[in-house]
C-alpha cells in the first residue's frame, strides 16, 4: 500500500483512543471522534470549555491540584486515572497520559492529551484496593486484639502496702504482636505483699497463654507458700502438668515477699533464671541482687532456683527488668545495650532515685533505641520513700 | 528537633534581601515555586519548606493525629521561625498554605511581618449562604481520586524509594518524587484541607496581607477571594488574568511581580 494514501486525519479521528487538544490554560481546542462518542457530545459542544470541565468535581481537585502542576513543570502527564463525565452524566474511568506541545522558540504552546478506556483496569485496582482495605482492617484488628491480650496480662494497678512507692511501665516492641512479659505486686497479709516480674520464651499468643497460665499459678501458690523458692517449684509443676514435653515454652522469673520492718521492708526474693535486679541505695550507690546462677522454670526437669534476702531501707530502690532492655541494640554497631555493663552505670548515675523516677529514666532510655528494642521490657520499681517530716 | 531535616529547608536567594517563606499547598512541594524562585532571588532570600507528608520532609516526623489538622501544620511554622530566630518574615502560602500562614501568624504575629496568600479559601465546603464551591460528597470524591491513583503512586515511586532511577529524568531535572506524596499522608492532608473552616480566623490576622487570586480558579473561586479580603482588616486583593489554582506555574511572571511589590520594604 502506498503510505500517502494513509489517513493521518482518519486516525486521528477514528484511532482506539480518545485525542484531544487544548489550551495551556485547559481550554479545549479540539476533540477527535473517538472521544466525542465515548462522551455523548456534538462535535461543537466541547472547543471553549475547560478540559477539567470533563471531571467529577472532585476529579478535578485532583487535577487541579497535582495533574496541572506536574504537566506544566515536567512536560508529561502519564499514568494517571481519572474518571471522565459524559453528556448524559455516567461515568467513564479513564487512563490519561498527556504532553506539551512547544513552538519554535521552545515556549510550551499547547497541551495533547489521550484518553484510554480504563474499564477493566479500573475494576482490577479496585479489586486492589479493596484487598488493600482489607489488610489494613486486619491489622487494625491484630493491633486491637494484641494491645488488649498485653493489657489483659498486667495489673490493671499495682496495689503496694503503705510505706512504698510502686512504679511499672511496660514497653511493647512491636505494636501488633504480644511479647510475654508480665509483673504483679498484690497483699498476701496485712503485713505482707508478694511481687514478681518475668519474661515467658517466645512471643504471640502461644506465649500470651502460657503468660497468663504463669501470673495465676503464682499468685495461687503464693497464698500456699512462705518460701519464694517454693512458689517457683510450684510453678514450675504447674508448667509441667500443662505444657507436658512442650519444652521450647519456659518463663525466667523473679517471685518475691515484702514484709513490713521498721521504717522499710524484708525483701525475701527467688529468681529463676532472670536477669538480676538492681538495688538502688539511698548512700547514691547501685548494685546487683545476688541471684543468678538458677535455672529457667519449665527448662530442666529438676530446677535449681537462687534464694536472697535483704532489707529495703527509706530511699533504696528495688528495679526488677527483663532482657529486652539489656539486649536491645543500640549505637552504630548495633551492639547489646548491657554488653559492657551500661545498665549498673545507668543506675548508678541515677541512684538514688524513687521508683516512679527511675521507671521513668528506664523508659526514656528506651525511647532513645528506637527500633533497637527488639523484645518487649516490663519494669517494676519497688521503693521504700525517705521519711519526710510534716 | 531538627526543622531543617523535618520540613526539608532550603534557603536560596539574595543572601542580604528580606526573608520570604515559601510554603506549598495541598497537591505538591516547593518545586512548585521554581518559577517564582527564579524571578525573586536576586532580590529575596528565599526559605522553601515541604510540609511534613509531602516532598522530602521527613517521613519519620509524620504523625497522623498531628497533621489531621491545620493546626500541626501552622505549629511546624512557628517552630520554623522560632528555632531559626527569623524576624521580619514575610510568609507566602500557596492554597491551604495560606491558612496555615494564618494560623501561624495569628500565633507568631512578633516574628512575622506580613503574609501573602495565594489562592487561599477559609472554607471549601458550602455553609448557609457562604459558598465554598464544594458539597462533603465532592470532596468524597477527591479522596476516591487520590486512592485510585494509588498504584500509579506505587509504581513511579518504586525505582525512587529502591533507589535504582530506571526512568528518563524529568525534564528539567524535577526531583522524582515531584506531585507524588505519599498516599496515605496525602488523605490525612485532603482532609484537614477540604474539610477545615477557618472563617472566623481572618479577622484576627493583623500584619498587612495580600490576598492573590486567580481570574478563573474552580478551587478558590472569585467570592471566596472576595470573602478573605473582607475579614482581614490589613488587607488588599489581587486578581492575576490566570486559570486554574496555581498561578505560580501558570503566570509566574505576575505572581512573582505581586510578591515582590508586597514583600519590599517600605
Amino acid at each position: 500500500m502506498d503510505t500517502t494514501q494513509v489517513s493521518l486525519e482518519d486516525f486521528w479521528e477514528n484511532g482506539p483512543c480518545g485525542h484531544l487538544i487544548a489550551e495551556l490554560d485547559g481550554r479545549i481546542v479540539r476533540v477527535n471522534a473517538t472521544l466525542l462518542r465515548w462522551l455523548g457530545y456534538d462535535r461543537n459542544a466541547l472547543p471553549g470549555r475547560l478540559f477539567s470541565d470533563l471531571f467529577t468535581v472532585g476529579g478535578r481537585i485532583h487535577y487541579d491540584t497535582h495533574f496541572v502542576p506536574l504537566l506544566r513543570m515536567s512536560g508529561e502527564l502519564t499514568g494517571v486515572t481519572l474518571d471522565l463525565v459524559t453528556a448524559d452524566g455516567a461515568r467513564l474511568p479513564m487512563f490519561l497520559t498527556a504532553n506539551i506541545k512547544t513552538d519554535a522558540a521552545g515556549q510550551p504552546e499547547l497541551l495533547r492529551i489521550t484518553a484510554v478506556d480504563a474499564a477493566d483496569r479500573r475494576s482490577y485496582e479496585r479489586e486492589l484496593l479493596e484487598e488493600r482495605r482489607r489488610v489494613e482492617t486486619e491489622h487494625a484488628r491484630v493491633l486491637a486484639f494484641a494491645e488488649t491480650l498485653r493489657r489483659s496480662l498486667l495489673p490493671p494497678v499495682l496495689s503496694p502496702p503503705a510505706g512504698l512507692d510502686a512504679s511499672a511501665c511496660y514497653f511493647p516492641a512491636s505494636a501488633d504482636d504480644v511479647g510475654g512479659d508480665f509483673y504483679d505486686l498484690f497483699p498476701l497479709s496485712r503485713t505482707k505483699w508478694g511481687f514478681f516480674l518475668g519474661d515467658v520464651s517466645g512471643k504471640g499468643v502461644d506465649a500470651a497463654v502460657v503468660t497468663g497460665l504463669t501470673r495465676y499459678a503464682l499468685r495461687a501458690a503464693a497464698v500456699s507458700d512462705d518460701d519464694p523458692v517454693q512458689v517457683l517449684h510450684n510453678l514450675h509443676s504447674v508448667l509441667g502438668q500443662n505444657l507436658g514435653a512442650q519444652h521450647d515454652r519456659f518463663c525466667t522469673v523473679i517471685y518475691g515477699n515484702l514484709t513490713k520492718r521498721d521504717n522499710g521492708f524484708d525483701v525475701e526474693l527467688a529468681s529463676g533464671g532472670h536477669v538480676p535486679p538492681l538495688l538502688l541505695d539511698a548512700d547514691c550507690s547501685a548494685t546487683y541482687v545476688d541471684s543468678v546462677g538458677g535455672h529457667a522454670v519449665g527448662l530442666v526437669a529438676a530446677p535449681h532456683f537462687v534464694a536472697s534476702r535483704f532489707h529495703l531501707a527509706p530511699g533504696d530502690t528495688l528495679v526488677l527488668y527483663t532482657d529486652g532492655l539489656t539486649e536491645a541494640l543500640t549505637g552504630v554497631r548495633r551492639e547489646r545495650y548491657d554488653d559492657e555493663g551500661a545498665l549498673l552505670r545507668f543506675a548508678k548515675s541515677h541512684a538514688p532515685a524513687t521508683a516512679s523516677a527511675i521507671a521513668e529514666a528506664i523508659h526514656a532510655l528506651l525511647d532513645s533505641f528506637g527500633s533497637g528494642v527488639e523484645d518487649d521490657v516490663a519494669v517494676l520499681a519497688l521503693g521504700v520513700p525517705l521519711v519526710t517530716s510534716g | 528537633m531538627d526543622v531543617y531535616a523535618r520540613n526539608n529547608i532550603n534557603v536560596v536567594g539574595a543572601g542580604d534581601g528580606p526573608l520570604i517563606i515559601l510554603a506549598h499547598g495541598f497537591g505538591c512541594d516547593q518545586q512548585l515555586w521554581r518559577p517564582v524562585v527564579d524571578r525573586l532571588k536576586s532580590e529575596f532570600r528565599l526559605l522553601l519548606i515541604d510540609h511534613v507528608g509531602s516532598g522530602e520532609s521527613d517521613p519519620a516526623c509524620w504523625d497522623v493525629q498531628k497533621y489531621s489538622s491545620l493546626a500541626g501544620y501552622a505549629t511546624d511554622v512557628v517552630e520554623i521561625v522560632r528555632e531559626l530566630d527569623l524576624h521580619d518574615v514575610v510568609f507566602v502560602g500557596h492554597s491551604v498554605s495560606s491558612m496555615i500562614g494564618a494560623l501561624a501568624v495569628i500565633a507568631e504575629p512578633s516574628r512575622i511581618a506580613k503574609l501573602v496568600m495565594l489562592t487561599p479559601s477559609p472554607c471549601y465546603i458550602d455553609d448557609g449562604d457562604y459558598r465554598g464551591g464544594f458539597s462533603q460528597s465532592d470532596i468524597d470524591e477527591l479522596l476516591e481520586s487520590l486512592e485510585l491513583n494509588y498504584l500509579g503512586w506505587s509504581h513511579a515511586m518504586a525505582p525512587v524509594i529502591m533507589g535504582t532511577p530506571d526512568r528518563p529524568e524529568l525534564q528539567n531535572e524535577l526531583a522524582e518524587t515531584f506531585c507524588r506524596n505519599n498516599p496515605a499522608h496525602a488523605r490525612v492532608f485532603a482532609r484537614a484541607t477540604f474539610l477545615s473552616d477557618n472563617r472566623d480566623d481572618l479577622a484576627r490576622i493583623f500584619v498587612p496581607t495580600l490576598v492573590i487570586e486567580c481570574a478563573q480558579d474552580a478551587i478558590a473561586p472569585r467570592e471566596v477571594g472576595a470573602f478573605v479580603q473582607e475579614r482581614i482588616p490589613d488587607s488588599r486583593l489581587v486578581t492575576l488574568d490566570a486559570t486554574g489554582h496555581c498561578p505560580q506555574v501558570s503566570a509566574p511572571d505576575a505572581t512573582a511581580s505581586a510578591i515582590a511589590a508586597f514583600a519590599r520594604p517600605t
